[in-house]
């Protein structure tokens, strides 16, 4: 991927303190177009986090949140609601799997359309061709998403019934329904065997391709960061302690030790 | 003979519980001490055996849950199957409808008036179904709309002579008004503490209408509210009733029609998606504040608009039947009928008006009865009578569609 | 300033009571996150049992101090027991229920427990006997705060102080707070987690119990509706200091109590409920975590 690719998210300074503690310090990141970036580190370094703050569920204590979606100038959102940051184009999946268990995996879909559609409750009310329409036109929408993530035979089922790794995949397509410029996946491969892995792997490069977006991920699993990410940021203890390409950011002394100092399997 | 052991325990445990407040009775005036311990004694036989079905019940549902777990399933009840298939729903539907209209040549005038009274807490219940059942939000202040609906017609009639057709729009509009009004602060909080905020908006309504005698005639009310008068016609106490009667049959038919309609829309969906969960939800994009207020206003809506007809149908008013156990009677008939099912709704508000009626000699126990069916039904079936059940996405026709237009 | 005083220390008494109840809500919510909506009911029956059992006294004959102590003593071993009982009913079978469902339950259990003492006992009020003995001491001041005021200021402090330090230092206290913080590690952490909900809920009842005596020898009436307000009322000062927070609600009952008398007092007696009310609206919308609580952090 080319340096010379706009960026469409710049990330400058964020701190997030709780009470005393200060969970993030001063972290820079930054995504641009049409790349995969991930974000790694050992567990409690942050990174959940810092997916709270750029997405609106935490206000960053101090630092600033920028998008540029469509190259047109930044745009400063932090501190902005989180179903507003989702409208501007950022959709994220969840660590600990947030689907609506009691609704049908393709109404899980359908939700992900509700800020792309307009029905009123006076559409509701009177079906009116354009209700009809916009209705007809988010199933398909829905069902094609399903199908992409090989989800279609599930469309009926309630989300709560289906396998772990088919969770993670509707979570995918869920964000994906919202029209994102920027896709946040976090730890999408936990909990997957070694093959749902590499075919989640080729997912997410099919995705990116398909839909023209970038993608952000935090993982733990080394193998799919480093062959999956154009770049990587790393973080430990909330802050920064390297960024580059994989190649770079492997051979970091500091990262080294901070990942053999804590976690060997990684 | 461990269960024997055990019911016995349970019924002394309750025998030394209800002694005091049971089995004496204190004439503190005349210092006199009247025992009933035979009561307590009952209450201990009946306990006794009560502890058994008890723990049958919990034995039950627990393996309940289990076989649940184990298929991946719920069960659906008979009754459900019935009402799945359409050559029995639609002749049973056509039934039940030809019974209402046939309602007020068949029965006393005094039935038709309970009638009309039970439709008024069907729409109630319809409305509060809306806020508690499809967004999940528990809102124990509800009657205080159903009082703006019924105080607007009854002041605006007071003192501008409104009458009720214009009042009927007006009512719900001040309902929906109110449920902007109330609903914005207060919509952020969470759950529970909605409950008590609600509650607490609820009980300063009909605190104000209480104290501010001037403007609304305090606790003694508004008397002499006219009926509503339909060019002319229907004159006299019983055709004014039937009238009554029919027209709370046409708003119960337009109440289902647009719960239903709202139910299975894009907002119902995301009501929905609200209750299960707020922060994913408000990560696909859906305004948490808007789409609750939403709820939040439209189920007023229908409370001002009852209100209306139930100040019509009285033709007096007072505070004292704006107090919380009414709203916690709507609420009753949204928890037992089964929250988010319109069908279960219905017949909570007909079970939970009808029976108390037809059986006087326990309406005392009305009360009672009512706050026990809400703990049992929480603890033994939470889905209530009837189970709520969304309108499934055809997928067929969609992969049909799809299939047609790739191929 | 003696009408001050007057309205300081009647507002020290009904905040004194205020806070006795509104710590049973604070606990339980503490532990389970559950609005004990029956917790009002509550201390109305613990004002029944005081009452019946001080009749049955008064019959017997029994000396004036010794139907206080033991009519104050029946109705928090009753109190308890109903609590204990209540919970085990409404609220056990639903430990994993969705949030909703115990609220409903409460709700029920109230207008169920409520009902109850009106059927088995009557629904006209009741005059309460004096069990306060007159203070000679404070005849001087008669005019600024009576005898009972006295007692239930005292009391109170004693209770509160006793509760203070059994949450500190018993042994059953850690437990309690351990599991307030963390239910699922107190239970990993060996805390027999159900023994810590029933000691709370009979803690919470007997303070209430406590408050119920007192307050119904104080105004000399009850019926069966006066825990819905108190309730209420006891549920605003939790809030208000923060719920969750014990210190808080004691805080928060004082300056509930103050509120009402000083409002009544200078402003109108007709709005009394709606000053506590509106008080309660006011600080859910702006300040939610109350004034000693900590705003939860979001997980996600």
């Amino acid at each position: 991927m080319s340096n010379e690719a706009r960026k469409v998210l710049e990330v400058k300074g964020v701190c997030k303190d709780f009470g005393g503690l200060r969970a993030l310090d001063d972290v820079d990141l930054d995504v641009r177009e049409g790349e995969i970036v991930a974000l790694i580190g050992p567990n409690g370094a942050g990174k959940t986090t810092f997916f709270n703050c750029i997405t609106g569920i935490y206000t960053p204590t101090f630092g600033e949140v920028n998008i540029d979606p469509t190259g047109d100038g930044f745009k400063r959102i932090n501190g902005i609601k989180t179903n507003y940051v989702t409208e501007m184009g950022m959709a994220r999946t969840f660590q600990n799997i947030r689907l609506f268990p009691s609704m049908s995996v393709i109404e899980n879909v359908m939700i992900g359309c509700h800020c792309r559609t307009k029905a009123s409750f006076l559409g509701a009310i009177f079906r009116d061709p354009r209700t009809k329409k916009e209705e007809q036109e988010t199933i398909i929408k829905s069902y094609e998403l399903l199908k992409e993530l090989g989800l279609e035979q599930f469309a009926d089922e309630l989300a709560c019934n289906l396998p772990y790794g088919a969770q993670r995949r509707l979570e995918i397509a869920r964000a994906l329904a919202t029209d994102p410029f920027l896709l946040l996946l976090d730890e999408p491969a936990a909990g997957m065997n070694p093959q749902e892995t590499l075919a989640l792997e080729g997912l997410i490069v099919s995705i990116k391709e398909k839909h023209n977006i970038s993608v952000l991920l935090i993982e733990h699993d080394m193998k799919m960061v480093m062959s999956l990410s154009d770049r990587i940021f790393v973080l430990e203890y909330g802050r920064e302690i390297a960024h580059g390409t994989p190649q770079e950011v492997s051979e970091n002394p500091a990262v080294i030790k901070a990942y053999l100092g804590e976690d060997l399997d990684a | 003979m461990e269960g024997l052991k055990k019911s016995l325990l349970v019924s002394l445990w309750f025998m030394f519980l209800t002694l005091p407040i049971v089995g004496v009775f204190v004439n503190t005036i005349d210092d006199v001490v009247i025992w009933r311990l035979e009561r307590v004694l009952y209450v201990g036989i009946c306990t006794f055996f009560l502890s058994f079905l008890w723990r049958f019940m919990i034995s039950k549902k627990e393996a309940g849950a289990k076989r649940d777990e184990e298929t991946g399933e719920e069960q659906i009840s008979a009754f459900g199957k019935i009402l799945a298939n359409p050559s029995f729903y639609y002749p049973l539907l056509a039934g039940v409808l030809v019974f209402a209209l046939l309602f007020p040549q068949l029965f006393s005038m005094y039935q038709v008036n309970i009638m009309i009274s039970a439709l008024i807490y069907v729409v109630l219940g319809l409305g509060l179904n809306i806020v508690v059942g499809l967004a999940g939000l528990l809102d124990l202040g509800y009657v205080a709309f159903y009082a703006v609906g019924a105080y607007s017609y009854a002041l605006m009639n007071l003192y501008w002579g409104v009458n009720f057709w214009v009042a009927l729009p007006i009512g719900a509009l001040l309902g929906a008004l109110c449920g902007i009004i109330l609903g914005f602060p207060v919509l952020r909080l969470r759950g529970d503490y909605l409950a008590i905020v609600t509650l607490g908006f609820g009980e300063i309504i009909r605190l104000v209408l209480e104290n501010w005698g001037d403007f609304t005639h305090g606790p003694s009310g508004i008397a002499n509210i006219p009926r509503p008068d339909f060019f002319g016609l229907f004159t006299g106490l019983s055709n004014s009733i039937h009238f009554m009667y029919y027209l709370m049959i046409v708003l119960v038919i337009f109440t289902i029609f647009i719960v239903n309609r709202l139910k299975n829309s894009r907002i119902g969906r995301a009501w929905q998606a609200l209750r299960e969960d707020e922060i994913a939800c408000q990560a696909m994009g859906i305004d948490k504040v808007k789409t609750k207020l939403m709820a939040f206003s439209i189920g007023a809506t229908w409370a001002g608009l009852v209100g209306v007809v139930f100040a019509a149908k009285t033709s007096f008013i007072n505070p004292a039947s704006f107090t919380f156990l009414e709203s916690a009677i709507i609420l009753s008939i949204v928890v037992l009928g089964g929250m988010g099912s319109i069908l279960g709704v219905i017949l909570g508000a007909l079970v939970l008006m009808l029976l108390p009626e037809y059986l006087r000699a326990f309406s005392e126990y009305r009360m009672l009865v009512f706050g026990a069916t809400m703990v049992l039904v929480m603890v033994f079936r939470p889905q209530g009578l009837v189970r709520d059940v969304r309108k499934k996405i055809d997928i067929a026709a969609v992969r049909k569609a799809l299939g047609g237009a790739n191929e | 300033m003696d009408y001050f005083l007057e309205l300081f220390f009647s507002g020290l008494t009904r905040g004194s009571i205020y806070a006795l109840i509104a710590l049973g809500y604070t606990m339980v919510y503490g532990i389970i996150e559950l609005i004990n909506f029956a917790h009002g009911e509550i201390y109305m029956i613990g004002a029944f049992v005081g009452l019946t059992v001080a009749g049955v006294l008064t019959s017997f004959g029994f000396p004036a101090t010794s139907i206080m102590v033991l009519a104050s003593m029946a109705a928090i071993v009753y109190a308890a027991a109903y609590g204990y009982t209540l919970e085990k009913i409404a609220y056990r079978p639903l430990r994993s229920a969705p949030r909703l469902s115990p609220l409903i339950s409460a709700i029920g259990m109230s207008i169920f427990l409520q009902n109850y003492v009106m059927l088995a006992q009557t629904s006209d009020f009741i005059s309460f006997p004096s069990l306060t003995p007159e203070f000679a001491f404070l005849d001087k001041y008669s005019s600024t705060i009576g005898s009972s005021d006295f007692l239930i200021i005292v009391v109170a402090a004693v209770v509160m102080v006793l509760l203070t330090l059994f949450i500190k230092f018993t042994r059953m206290g850690k437990a309690m707070r351990a599991t307030a913080q963390n239910r699922k590690m107190a239970m990993l952490v060996g805390v027999n987690v159900d023994q810590v909900i029933s000691v709370t809920f009979i803690v919470g009842s007997s303070l209430a119990a406590v408050g119920g005596v007192l307050i119904a020898s104080h105004i000399g009436q009850i019926n069966f509706f006066i825990g819905f307000i108190a309730g209420i009322k006891a549920f605003t000062a939790a809030v208000l200091g923060g719920i969750g927070s014990v210190p808080g609600a004691m805080l928060g009952g004082l300056i509930l109590g103050w509120t009402e008398s000083f409002c009544t007092g200078y402003v109108s007696s007709d709005y009394e409920d709606v000053f506590a009310f509106a008080l309660l609206v006011i600080i859910l919308i702006f300040r939610p975590s109350g004034l000693l609580g900590k705003a939860p952090i979001q997980k996600v």
